[in-house]
């Protein structure tokens, strides 16, 4: 059982998406397990040979626990336990929209028993509705209700912010910086792009960041052990807000290689994918940094709380028009509170400051983002 | 394309990006954002699900008016929207 976060403990198995035998390469998604954070998509880190499950659906288990065996390819098999039910589908893998998968967990329907009417036999939520309204044939594991869920949800960021505001001392910087630049860039880029490719100031704010990052790497990865290890790469984790309550995390990787397009699009499939409950561990698991972007709700500045082990937090404040001094005259800018929250074991103001300037200093530059 | 069913298109789009919402109960003049809890991720996917349902192209610098209900279905009706399925107008 994976650890997807620091305010994790346990997690329950829901299905198995392969069966022994079955190849799996590094990133396949071999099962579901839910949490706190919902249904997330376990993947494998290796390539080998699923050699045997040792926990069945509707388990729950401690982080740490062995949920199945892998062996590498070449490797000799060794026996497992009698096998389980097949799962879903001739691929290994019904096609199933998110939002349908998670109607499913939520009322309870086995997703093999449903017959999809989606594009190329794809099932949609409407299918999860019909199957539901039919006798249930329950053949995954039940989980909780979506007001179960919130609690634990409530509970596991209560347990993570206290241990933060507990072991970490933050210390707190800003800067306001002036949007002007970006925002022309964005326009008139924007007019060059199909309506689906368009950006938002969110893809230049993220890259920015990941590109002053990279110039500031150890605010860049985790307090473990009593010291900092830089993280692996730069994955920064977009806190999301849930319709009916609630908050995750899950990781953008390596955004500092990725054009603003492509972020752009990982980012929206981000926010659907967490608003309707079908995240991969790994997104929730390696986060290296934490944004948060509280400007849509009218917030001026947000000094948010670390969420450990990782060692800094950003976060976006509102793009308002505001009095700018230039060239000695006062004038109307679109201006914006970037602010930093850093752990004073692993970083000192002095760097935290370097690092808010350099976002700044991005971010005049949109045309090199 | 009648007003009532640039309304529904609007409503639909909507309900995409927010399923929860309760259609009877959006205030046609008060803006989506508001009343709604849509940032601009969700504003983005709903002017993406109209282009997908009603085929039109909307300009960035359109986006301002589309920001409630009364003013989408106006901007609609300023656009040549075709259905994307024949409505019954009573003619062959």
């Amino acid at each position: 059982m994976p650890s997807l976060g620091a305010d994790m403990e346990a997690g329950t198995l829901v299905e198995w998406l392969k069966r022994p035998g079955d190849a799996l390469k590094r990133g396949d998604i071999i099962a579901v397990v839910d949490t706190a954070k919902g249904a997330i998509e376990i993947e494998v880190f290796e390539d080998g040979v699923l050699d045997s499950l040792c926990i069945q659906p509707g388990e729950r288990v401690p982080v740490g626990t062995v949920l199945a065996t892998i062996r590498g390819a070449g490797a000799p098999a060794v026996p497992g336990p009698p096998d389980l039910p097949a799962p879903p589908g001739p691929a290994g893998r019904a096609r199933v929209s998110p939002i349908a998968r998670r109607l499913a967990a939520d009322l309870g329907v086995d997703l093999a028993s449903v017959t999809g009417t989606g594009p190329q036999g794809a099932i949609t939520r409407e299918d999860v509705e019909r199957a539901a309204a039919a006798p249930l044939k329950r053949a995954t594991a039940p989980v909780p209700a979506a007001a179960d869920r919130a609690s634990a949800m409530r509970s596991a960021i209560a347990a993570a912010m206290t241990t933060s505001k507990r072991d970490i001392p933050h210390y707190y910087l800003s800067i306001t910086i002036d949007m002007t630049a970006a925002l022309g860039w964005l326009r008139s880029n924007n007019e060059q792009r199909s309506m689906e490719d368009r950006l938002l100031p969110i893809a230049l704010l993220v890259k920015s960041l990941a590109l002053a990052l990279h110039d500031v790497p150890e605010l860049n990865g985790h307090w473990v052990d009593g010291a900092f290890r830089r993280g692996p790469g730069i994955h920064v984790g977009c806190a999301i807000s849930l319709r009916g309550g609630g908050l995750v995390a899950p990781a953008l990787h390596d955004v500092n290689r990725k054009d603003l397009g492509a972020l752009m699009h990982e980012i929206r499939d981000l926010v659907a994918r967490a608003r309707a409950g079908s995240l991969r561990s790994s997104e929730l698991s390696d986060p290296t940094i934490t944004v948060t972007n509280l400007g849509e709700e009218g917030v001026d500045a947000a000094f948010g709380i670390i969420y450990p082990p990782q060692v800094a937090l950003v976060g976006f404040g509102r793009i308002a028009e505001r009095p700018w001094v230039a060239s000695g005259k006062v004038e109307p800018r679109p201006l914006m509170t970037a602010t930093l929250s850093a752990d004073h074991r692993a970083s000192d103001g002095h760097r935290g400051g370097l690092f808010l300037t350099t976002l700044d200093r991005w971010l005049q530059t949109p045309d090199r983002l | 394309m009648t007003g009532e069913e640039r309304r529904e298109a609007v409503v639909q789009a909507l309900k995409g990006v927010a399923p929860e919402i309760d259609a009877a109960s959006i205030q046609p003049g008060v803006a989506f954002r508001d009343q709604l809890d849509l940032d601009s991720m969700d504003f983005l996917n709903f002017v993406l699900a109209l282009h997908h349902r009603l085929g039109i192209d909307i300009p960035e610098a359109d986006y301002p008016k589309l920001m409630t209900l009364d003013d989408a279905v106006a901007y609609l009706a300023t656009r040549a929207v075709q259905p994307a399925t024949p409505h019954s107008s009573g003619q062959p």
